[in-house]
Parts: C-alpha cells; sequence; structure tokens
C-alpha cells in the first residue's frame, strides 16, 4: 500500500456502533450492541492498512489472518470474510462478541499508536453474523473418513473448537454434555444480552451438521468414566468440562437465603429462564438491593443480569480500586451505563440474615491499597473500624470457580495440580494418561473462550497427530 | 426423551414410576439419584433411583405430588416422555458388611432406604429396618421393605399399623435394650432425620442421612445445595447425598429448603388454574 494511500486511510475515523440505549437495554434482555452496518464495516475495514507483518495475527490466541479477513470486508465480500475467519476459528460470531480484543490483536494493532485500532472485534462479528443471517453458512467438503474416534467431555469453548477441527480431519467425534444444552459456559454463563443464546445454538448446529455427535444428559464419570470410553472404542479423548465448583468466601452467613454464587445465579436466568417465571417453572429471587462481589468479567454479568430483573439498586463490592478491576473496560463501562453502582475498596465480612434465613445486609469494611502483592497489584488493606451495614436481600458471590471434581474423582490416575485442575503439555494438550488429552478450564482454571478455544484446536491438532501415528 | 414405561400409586399422591434410561439402569448403585425436567419450561428436580433393571435398561424412582413439577410428573401417564433424565448422580453409599445396620424410613423416605437396605442385606449386613409414616395408608414399600430386613418395624403417628408412636421410639428402645448397632442409616422428614441423629449422638452410633436440598445441575457447577457439615461447607450433588448425621447443619438444610417458598406456591397455584383441579381421588390412572 503507498504511503498516500494508508495516509488517506489512517484519516478515516473509528466507526462507532449502535447500541441499544442503558434505558431501554435495562428493561431487557435482548444484546446490547447491535453491529454494523454493510456500510460502516466497509469504512472500518478501510482504516486497516494491511501491515505486511501483521502484529495484531500474534496479538490473537489462535492466530486469525486478520487483515487478510479484514480486506475481504473492505471489498465488500463479507460472506468470504466469514469463511476466512472459520479456517482459523470455528466460532468467530462468539469470538467477535466476547474476546477481550482491547488486550489482545487490538492492543497491538499499529494504528492504535497514533490513534483508535482497528475494530477487529466488530468486523469479525460482523462477517459471522452476516454469513449466518444471510444463510450462507455452508458446510464444508468432507475428507474421508479415517475409522478412528474420539470422546470430548463437555461442550464449552474448548470442546467446541476441538470438536470443528477434528470433525474435519476425518475423525468420529462424540461431544458427551452433562446438561440439557451444549455450549457449557456460553449458554449457562454469558447473559443473552452479551452473547445471544440463538448465536451459540447456530455454531452447535453447524457442528451437528458436519457429523459432530452430541449426547445430552451425558454426564462421564458418573455413566461411562473415561477408561470405559477409551476401552469401549474411542481411541482419545479430550477433556474440556470447565472449571464448574464456585467458590465461596467461607464468611458468617454465607448459606442465608438470598445468597448466591455467580454460577447457580446466571444458570438461573440464563439456562433456565428464570426471568420469564413462571411461565419456566426455575425461580430466582427477586431482590430489591443487590449486592455482586467480585471484579471480574463474570460480576459484570451477574449485575447486569440482575439490574434487568428492575431492583431499586444493584452494587458492585470490590476490595480493590478500579484500576485493578479485573472486567474488561467495555464490560465496566456498560456496567455503569445501566446504572450499576460501583462500591470500591469495599469488602464484605459477614451476611445478616432476618429471622427466617432471608439474607438483609452485607456487612463490609473500607479498604485502602497497600504495598504491591506477588501479582505486582497493589494489596488492598482493611481499614481499622471501618464497619458498615450495607442492606441487600440478594448477594451474588463472583469470586472465581475451582475444577470440576467429577473427572478426576473417577479418574484416579489423571495428574492434577494443588488446585484440582489437570496438568498437561503446554504444547500438546497430552494429560499424563494415554489417549487423554484436556484444555480450556479445567486445565487453566478460570480463563476466557478464545483461551479455551486456543487449548481445544492445539489439543485437536495433536489428537490428530497422535490417531495417525499412535506414538504417545 | 426418556419414556414412562411403568408407573403405579403407592398412596395417595405418591407414584413408583418406571423410566427406559438403559444407560444409567447399567451404572446406577444404591444411594444415587438423577435430575428430571419434565419438559421445556421445566426445573431441575433431583429424586432419588430406588430401583434399576439392567436388562430391562429402567430405573425406577418414587414421586410425591408437593409442587408444580411433582405433580406435573405425577400426572404423565405411561408411554409419555421425560423430556431429560440425568444421573446417576452423587456418590453411591458405601456398602460393606458393617454388622448390624439399622435402615430407618420415614414416609417417601423410604424410597431412599429401600435400595441401601438391600445392598446392605445383599453384602452380608443384619438388616433392621424400622418404616414409619403419618398413618397406615401412607406406609409405602412395605413389602419390599420386610423382603431386604431380618426385623421389619413398623410405625404409624396414629397408631393404624405398627407401633403407635415414631420411628425414633422403636430406635430408642433398641439402644436401651443394649442391641449392639454398628451403623444406623435414616432418611425421611429432615425433623426425623435429626431426631434419629439425636437418639443415637449419645451412644455415638454411626448414622448416616441422606439429604435432599434443592438442585440446579447435580454437577457441582452451582452450589445451590450446599450443605454445612461439621462446619464445612459440601455440595451435596458431588460430596454427597449422605452425611454424617452427627455432623449435618439440620436447621441450615430446613431454613434453604424454604427460599422457594412463595415462589413455589405461585408456580403451583398457576398450575392448578391453567390445568384445572386434578381429581386426585380417581385410582389407577395408567
Amino acid at each position: 500500500m503507498d504511503p498516500k494511500e494508508i495516509r488517506e486511510r489512517m484519516k478515516i475515523p473509528r466507526q462507532p456502533m449502535g447500541e441499544q440505549p442503558p434505558e431501554e437495554r435495562v428493561k431487557n434482555f435482548y444484546e446490547v450492541p447491535l453491529g454494523y452496518t454493510p456500510e460502516q464495516a466497509i469504512e472500518e475495514a478501510r482504516r486497516c492498512i494491511q501491515c505486511k507483518n501483521p502484529i495484531c495475527v500474534g496479538g490473537c490466541p489462535v492466530g486469525i489472518d486478520i487483515p487478510w479477513f479484514i480486506r475481504l470486508i473492505a471489498e465488500g465480500k463479507f460472506v468470504e470474510a466469514a469463511r476466512k475467519l472459520k479456517e482459523t476459528n470455528g466460532l468467530p460470531a462468539v469470538c467477535g462478541r466476547v474476546c477481550p480484543q482491547e488486550d489482545q490483536c487490538e492492543k497491538v494493532c499499529i494504528i492504535a499508536k497514533k490513534g483508535e485500532s482497528v475494530s477487529i472485534g466488530r468486523l469479525e462479528k460482523f462477517a459471522a453474523d452476516y454469513e449466518r443471517e444471510h444463510g450462507e453458512v455452508t458446510i464444508p467438503v468432507m475428507p474421508n473418513a479415517t475409522g478412528k474416534s474420539v470422546a470430548i467431555v463437555g461442550s464449552g469453548p474448548a470442546s467446541l473448537a476441538a470438536a470443528g477441527d477434528l470433525i474435519k480431519m476425518g475423525h468420529k467425534v462424540t461431544v458427551f454434555e452433562a446438561l440439557h444444552k451444549a455450549g457449557g459456559v456460553l449458554v449457562y454463563g454469558i447473559p443473552e444480552f452479551r452473547l445471544p443464546k440463538k448465536i451459540v445454538d447456530a455454531e452447535v448446529d453447524y457442528l451437528e451438521r458436519m457429523g459432530v455427535k452430541i449426547e445430552y444428559n451425558a454426564v462421564v464419570g458418573k455413566l461411562d468414566t473415561i477408561d470405559e470410553l477409551l476401552n469401549e472404542g474411542f481411541d482419545a479423548v479430550f477433556v474440556g468440562s470447565g472449571a464448574g465448583l464456585p467458590y465461596f468466601m467461607g464468611l458468617p452467613g454465607e448459606n442465608l437465603i438470598g445468597v448466591y454464587s455467580a454460577n447457580e445465579f446466571l444458570t438461573r436466568l440464563n439456562l433456565m429462564r428464570a426471568y420469564e417465571f413462571p411461565e419456566y417453572d426455575t425461580p430466582v429471587l427477586n431482590g430489591d438491593n443487590v449486592v455482586v462481589i467480585g471484579g471480574g468479567n463474570t460480576a459484570m454479568d451477574a449485575a447486569r443480569t440482575a439490574i434487568r430483573l428492575c431492583p431499586d439498586e444493584v452494587s458492585i463490592v470490590y476490595r480493590r480500586s478500579r484500576e485493578e478491576l479485573p472486567a474488561r473496560v467495555e464490560e465496566v463501562h456498560h456496567a455503569e451505563e445501566e446504572g450499576v453502582n460501583f462500591r470500591l475498596l469495599n469488602n464484605p465480612v459477614r451476611f445478616i440474615g432476618d429471622k427466617e434465613g432471608r439474607l438483609r445486609a452485607v456487612e463490609c469494611v473500607k479498604m485502602e491499597l497497600g504495598e504491591p502483592d506477588d501479582s505486582g497489584r497493589r494489596r488492598p488493606v482493611v481499614i481499622e473500624g471501618s464497619e458498615f451495614e450495607l442492606p441487600c436481600d440478594v448477594a451474588v458471590i463472583s469470586i472465581g470457580n475451582g475444577a470440576n471434581p467429577l473427572i478426576p474423582q473417577t479418574t484416579p490416575d489423571l495428574k492434577l495440580n494443588k488446585w484440582g485442575n489437570v496438568i498437561v503439555d503446554e504444547e500438546t494438550g497430552r494429560a499424563n494418561k494415554k489417549g487423554v488429552f484436556a484444555g480450556g478450564d479445567i486445565v487453566r482454571g478460570g480463563s476466557t473462550v478464545i483461551l479455551a478455544m486456543g487449548d481445544g484446536r492445539k489439543a485437536a491438532a495433536s489428537i490428530d497427530e497422535y490417531l495417525k501415528t499412535g506414538k504417545w | 426423551m426418556f419414556e414412562i414405561v411403568g408407573k403405579k400409586e403407592l398412596t395417595h399422591l405418591v407414584w413408583q414410576i418406571e423410566i427406559k434410561a438403559p444407560r444409567i439402569a447399567k451404572k446406577r448403585k444404591a444411594g444415587q439419584f438423577v435430575l428430571l425436567r419434565m419438559n421445556e419450561q421445566g426445573e431441575r428436580i433431583p429424586l432419588t433411583i430406588v430401583n434399576s433393571d439392567d436388562e430391562a435398561g429402567t430405573i425406577t424412582v418414587i414421586v410425591q405430588e408437593v409442587g408444580k413439577s411433582t405433580s406435573i410428573l405425577g400426572g404423565m401417564k405411561v408411554g409419555s416422555s421425560i423430556l431429560d433424565v440425568v444421573g446417576p448422580l452423587g456418590m453411591p453409599t458405601h456398602i460393606e458388611n458393617y454388622g448390624t445396620v439399622v435402615c430407618v424410613g420415614g414416609g417417601i423416605g423410604t424410597a431412599v432406604t429401600y435400595p441401601i437396605g438391600a445392598a446392605l442385606k445383599e453384602a452380608g449386613c443384619k438388616v433392621i429396618s424400622i418404616v414409619g409414616s403419618r398413618s397406615k395408608d401412607l406406609l409405602i414399600l412395605e413389602d419390599e421393605m420386610r423382603g431386604v430386613s431380618d426385623e421389619l418395624h413398623i410405625t404409624t403417628d396414629d397408631g393404624s399399623s405398627g407401633h403407635h408412636g415414631f420411628v425414633t421410639d422403636v430406635l430408642g428402645e433398641f439402644i436401651k435394650e443394649g442391641l449392639k448397632i454398628d451403623l444406623v442409616i435414616a432418611v425421611g422428614p429432615i425433623p426425623m432425620m435429626r431426631a434419629v441423629s439425636e437418639v443415637t449422638r449419645p451412644s455415638a452410633i454411626n448414622t448416616m442421612v441422606s439429604l435432599n436440598p434443592i438442585m440446579v445441575d447435580g454437577t457441582g457447577m452451582c452450589g445451590a445445595c450446599r450443605v454445612t457439615i461439621g462446619g464445612e461447607n459440601k455440595f451435596v450433588c458431588v460430596d454427597g447425598p449422605e452425611f454424617d448425621g452427627h455432623l449435618v447443619d439440620f436447621e441450615e438444610l430446613v431454613m434453604r429448603n424454604r427460599s422457594y417458598f412463595k415462589e413455589e406456591k405461585m408456580a403451583v397455584e398457576e398450575y392448578t388454574y391453567h390445568e384445572g383441579t386434578r381429581c386426585y381421588d380417581k385410582k389407577g390412572d395408567d
């Protein structure tokens, strides 16, 4: 690209994406960002200067050929752009929405040095949505069957990515999902307004059309164990069972009525659709004052879900300051716009109930930041005598998850670390047990969708190699 | 989809239901449970697997109609299908030859006591069973319990069958007489399990109870079913459902089981309003 054109392109302002206004969206569960129009997408795509050595690709955990798909959008070839994306990322409609692009591809985008980065995530979402909404999703030509079969435990992002790659390599793929719906955290955890469930359904449907078999209500370990799967005809097993075991804080009153883990609160509302109670049978307590404890993306999801249930107030209680909030800036921004109250440098010390055991307040202390700790973040220190009562009838504890115990309990020879996560070889995803691979949160603890997908893809490649060579 | 292949009314509003679920039938052990979701709008409810038939590929559950979901299940006919059945969940009962075991079943809880008693008998234990209910016509599985017990004692609150009084009266007598009891298994309403645990506490007789909290996913993911056991937080779905009765915080369990009292009442009212009042006295629906 000649320097003149580069200068021209760098003058184009970053295209804003339409959103439901905050006062509207807090009354519904529809998606908040409205997405680009084709015209906006082309204009935004033209901002990319098509670097010869694109650094953005290195910023993507799955190595999407970013300049290429953006060039296709700039040329108006939206369907081709989506297919380009799908060569390296099986779930672009999901990643375009939930990836922390500002910490990955967009962070290193060269034009960000002089202005704002190209909106890579929004363009990814646009291309994937365009392809789906225009009925242009086609099944690739499938290779000849290899005669090998792979069992996949769980159907979250790591598993879906692995399944997509393995089926395209000609292997038989069976996914065992414990719940009645596929998608893992994408369906039970991430709310509808951030990731519409029809998008996950479409991705799952696509995998099924390529030949992936999904067995629902199938709890590996309780039905067949991993050993039994390996003995009964599966040549390899990928464990993507997730980080499903919520941490609690060990505070007095934590089991009062109205105290939820974020997993429970979100599962009731997302997977079980408690916001449509009593049309749907699963209830959730509708608090007047909701307190969400934690500062990560899940805490933002819980707070923003809670605010859509029409309470008087929703607060985030976080023990450090705004700068340390682990959640994406965009999520914090959306939460604030919607009226979530951030009570920073506050820490809960006990939950207080009424005589029926229903939560009525959480006692907190105020904190100040001291010296940096091992994580490099300044350590929050309690301010003596700063106790106060925050009235609330629902509290959601969102401080992370441990490893789900079902697979380790029933696979005694699987090597785990001290937190119960499966230990794997970083390059190949191999566990210590022959034929067993793992990835996603069961390996990483709490992480992101895209890193889980990266694990799934990496494991799929090494499963393929193992199945071809038989070498462990 | 999981077809209902058999159904029988054990007592008023209590149904024994046989469900085609070959994979679960093959794996299931005494003490484990399944979660059922009746239809697309349904919630996930846990029920203990009472029995299974590996050859026929069926499992048996017993359900008492107490709320909307249990009423929907109770109203389903043979040949119709349950949308989702997942299991077998929970840790199986640890079965070994303990010596003398007293198996206590209270009300519908006998549905849980029975498979455990059967497995203990099979393992060579001497099984003494005490089955209690409010009155004679509410007793369930009397013959089945007799079949797996060396001794069977019946108690009813109104004296219409067996001992006039509570299961704890009979158990207390055994202890007073100096009967050597190696283990007590008690399953029933929470007040009964608590009372049994109090009776056995002074003589430190090992007492196992099976807990029935509210659950959502049943695989450890949500923590809805957390209970306090000896001061520690445990998840009934993955750590239980059986725990040492002397360590269970029963008061908290009672409290937490009332979490959705209002919502449950509302759901039942909506349900009966839309469906019309069902004729509960009609016998032998199927």
